[in-house]
C-alpha cells in the first residue's frame, strides 16, 4: 500500500445496473464532493467493463462501494475489489451477502436476540408449485393483517407494499416479484419508524442519533427522494431510555453481522416501546435526503470530516 | 389537486415538531412553492430509465434520432466555419422571434407539406417543446380543458399539467383522431360549460401510437374545431419521415387562422441544436414572441445560424431521405421481431416516424412489468406515460429509431421473455394489473 497520510487516493464506485442506479449515482457524487472538500483525492467509477482495468491501473489506496442494489450490496463487487488486492471501505463481501438478504438478516438478528417481526420467505416458484391461493390464505392465517410485502433483496422501497386486506395481497405479490424472484412477507408493526446509523472511525462502532421518519402515506420512492413529503426528526422523539435502546440495538446489529465502518439499521418502535429490527444496510444511501448524512449532521459531524475519518480508519486497520 | 404538505418547521407557518426534536422536511422553502409545484413527484420509473441508458440495456424507450446517420465531419467543418466567419453574430444575442434567414428557410421546409406562410408568421423556439410551453402559457388558465388524442405525447401532457390544464382524451383509430368522437367530446364539454382552449394533435406518425390522421379526416377535424371555437395545435415533428409516401398536406395548409403549427429540426436533423418553431396567425404570434422574450430573451443564435448554414449548404432533403430509409429498415426489424417473438401481443405497423404502439396480452400491466424488463436488460415506455389520467397500462411504446436492427431484434427477444414471465405471474395470482397510475410518468428528455 502506498503512502496515504497526506492525500489518500479513493475510488468511489457508483452506478451499476441495479434498479437503484440513479440513487447510487447521487450517493456517489455526494460522498465524492464531501471527500474532495477535505482534500481527499477521489474519483468516481461506474461498474462496467472498464472498471477492473481502471482499478488495476489506478491502484487506489481505497475503494468505497456506494452501490445500492444487486452486485453492490450482495458482496460480488466487493469480492472483485478484494480479488484485485485492493482495500475496501466498509463491510466485506461475505458479511454484505448476509445483510443483503432480508430473510437471512432477520434470522441472524433474531439469533442475536433482536426482536424482528414474524415473516415468511417465498420464492415465486413455490407459488407455482403449491397454488397461489392456498399459500396466500396460509400467510394471512398465520401472520394476520396487515402485512408488508417486500422483495427479499433490494432497497429504496421498490416493490414494497403495505397490505391491509387479503384482496390486495395478490397484486402486492406481483409488484414485489417485479423486483425479485423471492418475496418476504412480514407482519406489519405499527409505531415510530426510525433509522439508526452506525459508524466506526477507528475507536469502535458508535450510533449516530436516530432519525425518525414521518410521512403522509408510505415511505416510498417519492417520499424518500423528493423533499417535502417526509418529515424527519433527528434525534427521534423517543424517551432517553428508548433512544439508548435503539442505539444499542443498532450497534449490536452492526457487531452481530460483522459489519465494518458504516451501516444503517432500520427499525420500528411499537407502542409498548419494543424496537423491532427490520433490516440492516451495508451501503446506506448518501443522497441529499438520505438518513446517515442527516444523522451525522445532527451529531455535529461535518460530512467531509466524517467521511475522511472513515477513509483514514480504513487505511490504518 | 394534491394537498399541500404542511410547511417546513424551518419556515413560517405552524410548528411541526415537538419539544423532543426538531422536524425537517429538508426543504426550507416548502411553504413557498406555487400550487402547481406540489403535484410534482419523483418516480421510480424515472429512476429506472437511469439504467435504460446504459449500453448493456437495449433501450426501446428513447425517442432519440439515429445521429450516426449524419455526416458529422461535414457538420464539424460547418460549425467551425460558422464561428470563424460569423462568430460575432452567432455568439451574440439575437432577435426574439428568431433569425430572419432561418425563418425564410423554414418556409421551404414547410412547403413540402403544403404550408404557405410568411417569414413573419414564424417564431423560432428552443425546440418545439418550448413552443408547446409558450402556447400553453398564453392560452391556459388553471382548469381550462385541452383536448388531445388518446394516447398523447408525454412531453405535451407534462406541459399541460404544469399549467394546470385538464386534458380530455379523444379516441383514435388506424386513421388517427376519430371525427365523430371529437365532435361528441366537444359537445359534452360544451354542455358541461367547460372551456376548451385547444385541440392538441400529432397528425403524422403519432407519438406514441404511430398512426397518421387520414387526408380525408383533416378537413373534418378542422371543421369541427372551427364550429366549437377550438384552436388546433398541430405538432408535426415526424411529417417528413414517412416510409412509403410523400408528405401529406399539413392541417395548417388547410386553415391558416385556426391552426397553430409546431415544427422541429430535432427529428429531421439533430435535437442537440434545440431548434423548433411555431407558425401562428399574426395576433397570436405577437403574444408568442413577447412570451418567448420573457422566457428566454431569444433562441440560440449559434444553433440557428448552424442550422441555417446546414440548410443552405448541405443536401438536407437527401439527409431526410437517408433517415427515412434507415428508420424503415428499423421499423421492419421491429415488426418482424414482434411477429416472431410476441405473437400474443398486437401492434400497429407505422408507416413513418419512430414508434410502435404495442398492446400487451390481457391482464398485463406495462408499468408493473418495467422493473422486470430492466433486470432483463431491455427498456420501453409504459403506456401510462401517454394518458393524463394514468390509464394505458395495457400498452407500451417501443421505439425503433435509435438501436440497430440487430439490437432491436435482441431487445424484442428479451422483452418476450419478460412478457412470458409476467403472464405467468399474473395468471398465478389472478390479478388484472394495477389500476390508477394517477400521475403522468414523465421520462427524461432522452426518452420522451
Amino acid at each position: 500500500m502506498s503512502t496515504t497520510a497526506s492525500s489518500p487516493r479513493v475510488v468511489v464506485l457508483a452506478g451499476g445496473l441495479s434498479h437503484e442506479r440513479d440513487v447510487s449515482l447521487r450517493s456517489g457524487r455526494r460522498v465524492a464532493d464531501a471527500l474532495r472538500s477535505v482534500g481527499v483525492d477521489v474519483s468516481i467509477h461506474d461498474v462496467d467493463a472498464d472498471l477492473v482495468p481502471a482499478l488495476v491501473q489506478l491502484q487506489p489506496d481505497l475503494v468505497w462501494p456506494l452501490l445500492h442494489g444487486t452486485s453492490g450490496e450482495d458482496g460480488s463487487v466487493r469480492d472483485v475489489v478484494q480479488l484485485l488486492g485492493l482495500r475496501l471501505l466498509g463491510t466485506g463481501p461475505r458479511e454484505s451477502r448476509i445483510a443483503w438478504s432480508k430473510p437471512i438478516a432477520k434470522t441472524v438478528a433474531a439469533r442475536a436476540g433482536l426482536a424482528t417481526p414474524d415473516f415468511v420467505t417465498l420464492p415465486q416458484s413455490l407459488f407455482r408449485e403449491l397454488g397461489a391461493r392456498q399459500v396466500l390464505d396460509a400467510i394471512v392465517g398465520t401472520l394476520g393483517l396487515p402485512v408488508v410485502v417486500k422483495p427479499s433483496r433490494g432497497g429504496s422501497a421498490l416493490g414494497v407494499t403495505l397490505v391491509t386486506s387479503a384482496d390486495a395481497l395478490p397484486q402486492a405479490m406481483v409488484d414485489c416479484f417485479a423486483y425479485s424472484d423471492t418475496a418476504l412477507v412480514e407482519r406489519a408493526v405499527s409505531g415510530t419508524e426510525v433509522a439508526v446509523s452506525v459508524v466506526d472511525t477507528g475507536d469502535g462502532p458508535f450510533a449516530l442519533p436516530a432519525v425518525e421518519i414521518v410521512t403522509d402515506g408510505p415511505y416510498d420512492f417519492d417520499a424518500r427522494y423528493n423533499p417535502g413529503r417526509t418529515e424527519y426528526f433527528t434525534p427521534a422523539r423517543l424517551s432517553p431510555e428508548l433512544a439508548t435502546s435503539v442505539a444499542d440495538l443498532a450497534v449490536a446489529a452492526h457487531t452481530a453481522f460483522g459489519l465494518d465502518r458504516l451501516s444503517r439499521t432500520d427499525l420500528i418502535v411499537d407502542a409498548d416501546g419494543t424496537p423491532w429490527f427490520l433490516e440492516v444496510n451495508v451501503a446506506p444511501g448518501m443522497t441529499e435526503t438520505s438518513l446517515l448524512p442527516q444523522a451525522a449532521e445532527a451529531a455535529g459531524l461535518p460530512l467531509g470530516s466524517l467521511y475522511r475519518a472513515l477513509v483514514e480508519a480504513s487505511l490504518i486497520h | 389537486m394534491t394537498e399541500h404538505p404542511v410547511p417546513d418547521g424551518e419556515t413560517s407557518g405552524p410548528p411541526t415538531s415537538s419539544a423532543a426534536g426538531t422536524g425537517t422536511r429538508l426543504d426550507r422553502w416548502l411553504g413557498s412553492y406555487a400550487e402547481r409545484t406540489h403535484g410534482m413527484r419523483s418516480s421510480e420509473i424515472r429512476a429506472l430509465f437511469a439504467v435504460a441508458n446504459r449500453p448493456e440495456v437495449v433501450s426501446l424507450a428513447g425517442g432519440m434520432p439515429f445521429l450516426e446517420g449524419l455526416p458529422l465531419d461535414i457538420l464539424g467543418d460547418l460549425a467551425q466555419r460558422v464561428v470563424a466567419t460569423r462568430g460575432l453574430q452567432a455568439l451574440q444575442y439575437g432577435s426574439g422571434q428568431g433569425d430572419e434567414t432561418l425563418r425564410e428557410q423554414i418556409l421551404d421546409v414547410m412547403a413540402l407539406e403544403g404550408i404557405d406562410a410568411h417569414p413573419d408568421d414564424v417564431v423560432v423556439t428552443t425546440g418545439s417543446q418550448q413552443a408547446l410551453d409558450l402556447v400553453t402559457r398564453i392560452f391556459i388558465d388553471p382548469g381550462d380543458v385541452v383536448v388531445a388524442e388518446a394516447p398523447s405525447y408525454v412531453g405535451a401532457l407534462g406541459v399541460f399539467r404544469a399549467y394546470q390544464a385538464d386534458v380530455v382524451h379523444v379516441p383514435i383509430d388506424a386513421d388517427g383522431l376519430i371525427p365523430a368522437a371529437l365532435e361528441s367530446t366537444l359537445a359534452a364539454l360544451a354542455r358541461d360549460g367547460r372551456r376548451v382552449k385547444f385541440l392538441y394533435t400529432v397528425p403524422n406518425f403519432h407519438n406514441p401510437a404511430g398512426v397518421s390522421l387520414s387526408v380525408d379526416r383533416r378537413p373534418q377535424v378542422l371543421e369541427i374545431a372551427r364550429r366549437y371555437g377550438v384552436l388546433v395545435l398541430e405538432d408535426n415533428p415526424y411529417g417528413l419521415l414517412g416510409f412509403s409516401s410523400d408528405p401529406v398536406p399539413a392541417m395548417r395548409s388547410l386553415d391558416d387562422e385556426g391552426v397553430l403549427y409546431l415544427g422541429s429540426f430535432s427529428k429531421t436533423f439533430a435535437p442537440g441544436y434545440r431548434v423548433g418553431w411555431v407558425v401562428a396567425p399574426h395576433a397570436v404570434r405577437e403574444k408568442l414572441v413577447l412570451a418567448s422574450e420573457s422566457a428566454i430573451l431569444c433562441p440560440s443564435n449559434a444553433s440557428q445560424i448552424a442550422i441555417s448554414t446546414y440548410l443552405s449548404t448541405c443536401d438536407w432533403r437527401g439527409q431526410i431521405k437517408s433517415y427515412r430509409e434507415q428508420y424503415r429498415e428499423r421499423r421492419d426489424a421491429m415488426v418482424s421481431a414482434l411477429t416472431e417473438h410476441l405473437p400474443e401481443a398486437s401492434w400497429n405497423v407505422p408507416d413513418g416516424g419512430f414508434y410502435t404502439w404495442v398492446r400487451l396480452p390481457d391482464g398485463l400491466d406495462a408499468k408493473d412489468m418495467l422493473p422486470r424488463a430492466v433486470t432483463a436488460r431491455v427498456a420501453y415506455v409504459p403506456g401510462t406515460a401517454f394518458y393524463f389520467d394514468g390509464s394505458g397500462a395495457d400498452h407500451m411504446r417501443l421505439s425503433f429509431c435509435y438501436p440497430t436492427p440487430d439490437r432491436i431484434r435482441e431487445g424484442v427477444r428479451r422483452l418476450a421473455g419478460v412478457v412470458a414471465g409476467e403472464r405467468e405471474l399474473v395468471e398465478l395470482f389472478g390479478t388484472t394489473g394495477s389500476t390508477g397510475h394517477a400521475d403522468v410518468q414523465q421520462p427524461g428528455p432522452d426518452v420522451a
